[in-house]
C-alpha cells in the first residue's frame, strides 16, 4: 500500500517535472512546476513530516509560484517558438551528461535501499507532528543560523523597497 | 474493516453534503436577507405543484438553469485552463473541511468514533494552505478568459487573498501560543476548560483582538462585499465575466462555501468548536457545583448541534455585513489590509506572546 502510493506520488512528480520541459507556454510549464511540488507534499506527508509538507505548499505554492504566475501573466509572455538549436555543445554534452546524472542517483538509491538510511525514532517524529521538534531546535540550537537568515531576508526586503521607490 | 470504510465514507459523504447544502441554502437566504434588509420581498416564485416553502425551491431552480445553459468558451482563451478554474476554486474551498472537527468523539455500539474527517497535527496550517491555493482558480479564471476585465479582476483576486492571508496567518499564530497545539481538534479541546471557574476559555475571550481581526480578515478572504474587488459587479464584472452555465455556478458556490468555511474556522478557533459551556463528556457541570448526568450521545449530539448553530450564525452574521457596509475602493482596500489590519494583529501576536511569558 505504501509502496503504491509512493510510485503514484513520485510518478506525479517526475511527469510533472518533465512536462516544465515539454510545456511551450511559460504558463502551463508553471502549473507542471505546482503539481511538482504538491506531488512531493504528498511524499513528504508519508515520510511523517507533515509541518515540512505543508510549509511546503504555503511557501513554494502558495506564495512563490503565485508570485512567478503573476510576473508571467503580467509580462504578456506567450509561447515560445521553436529556434534551432545555434549551440551544439549541448547536443554533445547534454546526453552523456544526464546519463552520469542518472547513473549517479540511481548509486545513491541502491545504497541507501540497503538499510544505511538514518534510524528514526518513529514514537518521538508521531509525538506532536514534529512541529514542536522543529521549533525547539530552530530556537535553541540553530538559534543564530536562524536569527543571520532573518537579517539576510529583511536586508532583501529592504532592497526591494529601495530599487522599487525611487524617492522615498 | 469494511465498517470502519464506511464510517469514513459516511463522515466524508456528510460533511460535504451538509456542506454544499448550506452552501447552496444560502445563496437563498442572500437574496431573502438582502430583500428583507431593504424592505422588497425577495425570492418567493419558484414552487413545485404550488409548494413555495417561502420560495426555498428558488435553489433548485437556479441549479437547473445553469446546468441547461450553453457553456461558453472564448475563442481566443486558454481552453483547458478556462475549464480548470472553477474546478480548481471549488476543490480547493472544499477540502479544507477535511480538518475541521464537528464534534467530540461518540460511543456508539463500543466503538469510538471521533466526528472529524482526519485530525491532522498541522490541521490548521493544512486549512491555510487549501486557502492558499484558492488563488489560482481566481488566477487562472482571470487569465485564461483573454478578457482584460477578468484579468484585472483575476490579479485584484490574487493580490488581496494574498495580502490578508498574512493578517489571517498572523492572528492564527495567537490562537496557537494560547492552545498550544496545531490540531483543530486539540485546540477545540482546550476551549471546554474554565476561566476562575465560570467563564469558558473561548478562544475570543483570550484572543478579542485576534478574533475581529480573522473575522475581517476571513471575510476578504470570501472576496465579497465590503471586499468584493476582485468581483466588481457594477465596473468591471471580474474574473468570471467569461463564464457562463455551472462554470459560473462552481464560482458562485465556492463564494457560498469559502463564507461557511471562514465560518467554521471562526466558530472552531474563536467560539468553542463544538464546545457547550458546561457541558463535558458525562453531562453539566453547573458552576454551582451540580452534575447533571446525560449519557455520552446525548452529548455529542447536542454539541453537533451547537456546532451547527454557531457555523450558522456566523453565516447569518457575514451575510448581514454583506448587506450593511458599503464598498471598499481598491486603494482602500490594501492600505486597511497591509496598513491596519496587519500591524494590528503583529501587535496581538506580541502582546501575547509577552502575557504568556509573564504568566508563565
Amino acid at each position: 500500500m505504501e509502496i503504491a502510493v509512493f510510485l503514484f506520488l513520485s510518478g506525479i512528480a517526475i511527469v510533472a517535472a518533465a512536462n516544465i520541459l515539454v510545456q511551450r507556454h511559460p504558463i502551463y510549464s508553471a502549473l507542471s512546476l505546482i503539481v511538482t511540488f504538491v506531488a512531493l507534499a504528498g511524499i513528504y506527508i508519508q515520510m511523517h513530516a507533515e509541518f515540512i509538507a505543508v510549509m511546503q505548499i504555503v511557501v513554494y505554492t502558495g506564495a512563490i509560484m503565485v508570485l512567478f504566475i503573476f510576473v508571467i501573466m503580467l509580462l504578456n509572455a506567450g509561447a515560445e517558438q521553436k529556434v534551432p538549436d545555434k549551440v551544439h555543445v549541448v547536443k554533445y554534452f547534454g546526453l552523456p551528461l544526464a546519463s552520469l546524472l542518472i547513473f549517479e542517483a540511481g548509486l545513491t538509491a541502491s545504497r541507501t535501499f540497503d538499510g544505511e538510511g538514518i534510524p528514526v525514532e518513529s514514537a518521538s517524529i508521531n509525538l506532536s507532528g514534529n512541529t514542536e521538534m522543529i521549533g525547539r531546535a530552530l530556537y535553541t540550537q540553530y538559534a543564530l543560523p536562524f536569527e543571520v537568515t532573518s537579517v539576510l531576508l529583511l536586508v532583501a526586503i529592504v532592497g526591494a523597497i529601495v530599487m522599487a521607490k525611487k524617492e522615498l | 474493516m469494511i465498517v470502519n470504510i464506511g464510517i469514513e465514507l459516511a463522515k466524508v459523504l456528510a460533511v460535504l453534503i451538509g456542506v454544499l447544502n448550506l452552501a447552496a441554502i444560502l445563496t437563498w437566504m442572500e437574496r431573502k436577507q438582502s430583500a428583507v434588509m431593504q424592505d422588497r420581498i425577495g425570492a418567493n416564485r419558484a414552487s413545485i405543484f404550488g409548494f413555495r416553502m417561502f420560495g426555498l425551491f428558488q435553489v433548485l431552480a437556479d441549479g437547473l438553469k445553469m446546468f441547461v445553459k450553453e457553456d461558453f468558451i472564448p475563442a481566443q482563451g486558454h481552453r483547458f485552463l478556462h475549464g480548470l478554474a472553477p474546478f480548481v476554486a471549488a476543490f480547493f474551498a472544499l477540502i479544507g473541511f477535511a480538518a475541521i472537527p464537528f464534534g467530540d468523539t461518540i460511543h456508539l455500539f463500543g466503538r469510538e468514533i471521533p466526528l472529524q474527517i482526519i485530525d491532522l497535527n498541522v490541521g490548521i496550517l493544512y486549512i491555510f494552505a487549501a486557502m492558499s491555493l484558492g488563488i489560482y482558480g481566481v488566477v487562472l479564471a482571470g487569465w485564461a478568459s483573454n478578457n482584460n476585465y477578468a484579468f484585472l479582476g483575476g490579479m485584484r483576486g490574487s493580490s488581496q487573498m494574498f495580502s490578508y492571508e498574512v493578517t489571517i496567518g498572523a492572528t492564527i499564530l495567537g490562537v496557537l501560543m494560547i492552545f498550544e497545539s496545531m490540531s483543530l481538534q486539540q485546540i477545540v479541546r482546550a476551549q471546554g476548560q474554565l476561566l476562575w471557574g465560570i467563564v469558558p476559555k473561548w478562544g475570543v475571550i483570550v484572543q478579542p483582538l485576534g478574533c475581529i481581526l480573522f473575522l475581517v480578515a476571513g471575510i476578504a478572504e470570501t472576496k465579497r462585499v465590503p471586499f468584493d474587488l476582485p468581483e466588481g459587479e457594477s465596473e468591471i464584472i471580474g474574473f468570471f465575466v467569461e463564464y457562463s452555465s455551472m462554470k459560473f455556478g462552481l464560482f458562485m458556490l465556492t463564494d457560498f462555501v469559502e463564507t461557511v468555511l471562514i465560518a467554521a474556522l471562526v466558530t472552531t478557533l474563536f467560539f468553542g468548536g463544538w464546545q457547550v459551556p458546561y457541558l463535558m463528556a458525562d453531562g453539566w457541570h453547573l458552576p454551582g457545583g451540580t452534575l447533571l448526568a446525560w449519557p455520552q450521545w446525548l452529548v455529542a449530539i447536542t454539541q453537533v448541534i451547537a456546532y451547527a448553530i454557531k457555523v450558522f450564525f456566523f453565516c447569518w452574521f457575514m451575510l448581514l455585513v454583506r448587506w450593511t457596509l458599503p464598498r471598499f475602493r481598491y486603494d482602500q482596500l490594501m492600505r486597511l489590509g497591509w496598513q491596519m489590519i496587519f500591524p494590528l494583529s503583529i501587535l496581538n501576536l506580541l502582546a501575547t506572546a509577552v502575557v504568556i511569558l509573564l504568566l508563565n
